[in-house]
């Protein structure tokens, strides 16, 4: 009776999420799998598997290793750096005014700040796109263009010139980013207590030795959750890429990512098997990646 | 030590585990979802031969009193065509008949599954980018032969069969691997399209040999307008069709054939690599990099404020910027200049093309309701109050006679006559092998900006194509002409 109850109870939690779980999350990705072992076409009514063929054609097609590459890049950047401007911000909004009063205060100003650096946040990511396109535009209406213009620049092909577009997504991804781990830091930023700085003010800390030996150390749990997060972004991009730079990696493939190639493979090309096999190899990377990130920054917590 | 009624973690681990297990064939049962499990093999034919009956006003036995599904891509043509003309028309003929129709943009999210699950709509208006691969549902068996309504009595003169009351480009355009399956129904001419009154104004006249269309470039540099510039967002297949015409205009049709049929080295013809180092220079003397950053609307708008004069497009361009459209602005069609002094069609040769398909569902609740819309659809009413809703021209001969056509459709009209039996065919491979156009669209911008030479652009194009023919998961078409 007793083990009935305390089964009940769990299950009668659980069964509903799980559910949902089971059938929005999991069975895809079940059927992913399966399906990166045929040559489906969409439109076929019974799957013939072709083996490990997909997985095959994919380590010799140039393509995904164009978009791993342009992964890689944003793996490196975007989360670098996203996490030293909103440490940054969120260090001057938080502690940067120094000690007034009681404990420490950040910059003048700063309620103010907090909010605006948000607002990017709170746009959606088609509404930024649109905007950026306007702010790359690569004629002198263009708003960038427009400034280089009054000072007799030539404009600049932000999103056309294979050098450079890649670098302009990465501007407006980190852009749309560092207001959440602004307030994300700033939350932990918070949680400190006030006596540590106090005490190490006392002994003559400056605001970078302030930061270095206190705020970050004590800040690493955050840091490493948002990491994770943006590593994860970096495999993404798919809507920002696609209205800023559109679906086929213009120019020369330097904004090819693996998201909008699976999204053509698969809804334009009718290649479901194909496609299929990059979401597999996506979903090993992402897995990698964030246990990588997780295994490799994992150590003894400090407790405050 | 734990209190009792207390869960442990190690309880609760275990707890999920035994959840998730029970969840396992609740999984497996779901993953048939997309592909509706253990199907059968198709059968490649048709299961619809629509036998023709004798009378003409109702020629394929259309029960008057079944529904009908009518799904419409709402795009550049809207969707009141269909909604104030053409059904209407079919509830004129069936009294009484109940028509559901749907708009939308993504045919293919929409119907693909419902293809897959056999709740089919029986008329698809199969356009726009989530565009259906029709050879894959010919495959299924899923489109029905449209032999019946080219066979048919036309709904205007019964003793006309509807195959001899429209251009004979649609007839071509039907077939899949030698089936009569897909109805193209509008007409639209492509080549350069320009503004008749800047041209009045200035004094300038059309170019008609290589040599005059620079030296217009020079004179129209000193006004601070540039010669020719296509937006390298979004439409720069506006430039993959250009330099594909003329290819064809400098080697004669056969150059698209051969390219639509994945012939060996089709790519690497003398009249494509000329068609691209011409255009290649054109860009590098007279056009501006600006444009590559630019998507379609920006640079039509552009061409609206005169600052280029021409701009490879087709004739529905008139429509698309109506409303943006200055009083002083005329469109009108510019044939492709000459590029050589032996090119194979003659000065005046324009791409009239056939477009906008419609299929009818062979395993629908209704086929014979959904071809007798087609043949209403072709009927002069039809096509005529289609012209009148969308501006522009469809397959059915004749049908736009008294209607007031806006300038630049007269033009157009004007050039086909002008270019008599030189007429550019169209690129099929556009649907053909869509990652292979795709791919062109792609490089086309590379080539035209100069990061590579027009050779390394055939050596490209040709390399996706042998790729394309390689590949066993793309269904293959050809065609003879």
């Amino acid at each position: 009776m007793e083990r009935l109850r305390r089964y009940g109870f769990v299950i009668g939690f659980l069964a509903v999420p799980v559910t949902l779980y089971a059938v929005f999350v999991i069975s895809p990705y079940v059927q992913a799998f399966q399906l990166s072992l045929t040559d489906w076409n969409g439109y076929r009514s019974k799957l013939t598997y072709v083996g490990l063929d997909n997985f095959a054609k994919l380590v010799h097609d140039e393509v995904f290793w164009r978009a791993l590459r342009n992964h890689g890049v944003l793996l490196l950047v975007l989360p670098v750096a996203t996490i030293v401007i909103a440490l940054f911000l969120s260090y001057l909004l938080n502690l940067g005014g120094g000690t007034r009063g009681d404990g420490m205060r950040g910059v003048w100003g700063s309620r103010f700040y907090r909010v605006v650096f948000f607002f990017p946040q709170v746009l959606a990511v088609a509404v930024v796109g649109v905007l950026f396109k306007a702010v790359y535009r690569p004629d002198e209406s263009g708003v960038v263009n427009g400034l280089l213009a009054r000072f007799g620049a030539e404009p600049v092909g932000w999103l056309t010139e294979p050098g450079l577009a890649l670098w302009s997504v990465i501007a407006v991804m980190v852009w749309q980013a560092v207001g959440f781990y602004v307030v994300l830091f700033s939350a932990g930023m918070a949680a400190i207590p006030k006596d540590y700085f106090e005490a190490a003010a006392l002994d003559g800390a400056g605001r970078a030795r302030l930061f270095f030996s206190i705020t970050l150390p004590l800040l690493r749990d955050t840091v490493q959750v948002g990491w994770v997060y943006l590593g994860i972004a970096a495999f993404d991009g798919f809507a920002l890429i696609q209205v800023l730079a559109g679906d086929k990696g213009e120019p020369d493939g330097a904004t090819t990512v693996l998201p909008i190639q699976i999204w053509k493979t698969a809804f334009t090309y009718n290649k479901y098997g194909y496609a299929s096999a990059m979401g597999v190899a996506l979903f090993f990377l992402t897995v990698t990646f964030a246990v990588l990130t997780l295994r490799t920054t994992r150590r003894e917590r400090i407790e405050l | 030590m734990t209190h009792p009624g207390e869960i442990t973690r190690r309880q609760l681990l275990r707890r999920i585990g035994i959840t998730a297990f029970a969840a396992g064939p609740g999984a497996a049962l779901l993953s048939a979802c997309a592909t509706s499990g253990a199907g059968s093999e198709p059968s490649a034919a048709p299961s619809t031969s629509v036998a023709a009956s004798s009378d003409p006003a109702n020629p394929f036995g259309v029960d008057p009193k079944k529904p009908l599904e009518v799904v419409i891509f709402g795009g550049g043509y809207g969707d009141a065509y269909a909604k104030d003309v053409h059904e209407p028309l079919y509830t004129k003929a069936f009294p009484g008949v109940t028509i559901k129709h749907t708009a939308t943009q993504q045919i293919g999210t929409q119907l693909r599954p419902r293809f897959v699950s056999g709740d089919v709509p029986d008329v698809v208006n199969n356009s726009g980018p989530e565009a259906m691969d029709l050879a894959a549902l010919a495959a299924e068996g899923h489109l029905a032969d449209l032999s019946a309504l080219f066979d048919a009595p036309s709904a205007d003169d019964p003793s006309r069969k509807v195959r001899d009351t429209v251009t004979p480009a649609v007839l071509d355009n039907a077939k899949i691997n030698g089936k009569d399956l897909v109805l193209n129904y509008t007409v639209s001419h492509r080549a350069l399209w320009y503004n008749a009154k800047l041209f009045e104004s200035k004094g300038w006249s059309l170019p008609k040999t290589w040599a005059e269309f620079t030296a217009l470039g020079e004179t129209a540099k000193k006004e601070g307008i540039l010669l020719f510039a296509y937006p390298g967002q979004k439409g720069p297949y506006y430039q993959l069709w250009n330099v594909l015409y003329t290819a064809a205009k400098i080697g004669g049709n056969q150059v698209l054939i051969d390219i639509d049929n994945l012939v060996d080295g089709a790519w690497n013809a003398d009249a494509m690599k000329k068609s691209v180092t011409a255009w290649v220079e054109i860009q590098a003397k007279y056009g501006d990099k600006a444009y590559f950053g630019l998507d379609h609307t920006q640079t039509q708008v552009k061409q609206l404020q005169n600052k280029l004069l021409f701009y490879p497009v087709g004739s529905w361009i008139e429509n698309e910027m109506a409303k943006d459209k200055p009083l002083d602005f005329e469109y009108a069609i510019a044939p492709i200049p000459d590029v050589t002094s032996s090119d194979a069609m003659p000065y005046g040769a324009v791409q009239v093309g056939v477009g906008e398909n419609f299929v009818v569902a062979a395993k629908g609740r209704n086929p014979q309701g959904g071809l007798e819309y087609l043949r209403l659809m072709l009927s002069k009413e039809g096509a005529k109050g289609f012209t009148q809703k969308t501006q522009n021209l469809t397959v059915v001969n004749g049908a736009a006679e008294g209607l007031d056509l806006p300038p630049g459709l007269m033009s157009a009209a004007r050039a086909q006559d002008a270019a008599g039996q030189n007429i550019i065919t169209d690129a099929r491979f556009e649907g053909w092998y869509k990652e292979l156009f795709d791919h062109g669209t792609e490089q086309i911008n590379v080539v035209m900006a100069g990061r590579v030479t027009p050779e390394e652009f055939c050596a490209r194009m040709q390399k996706k194509a042998d790729e394309i023919k390689k590949d066993s998961s793309v269904a293959k078409q050809t065609r003879s002409q």
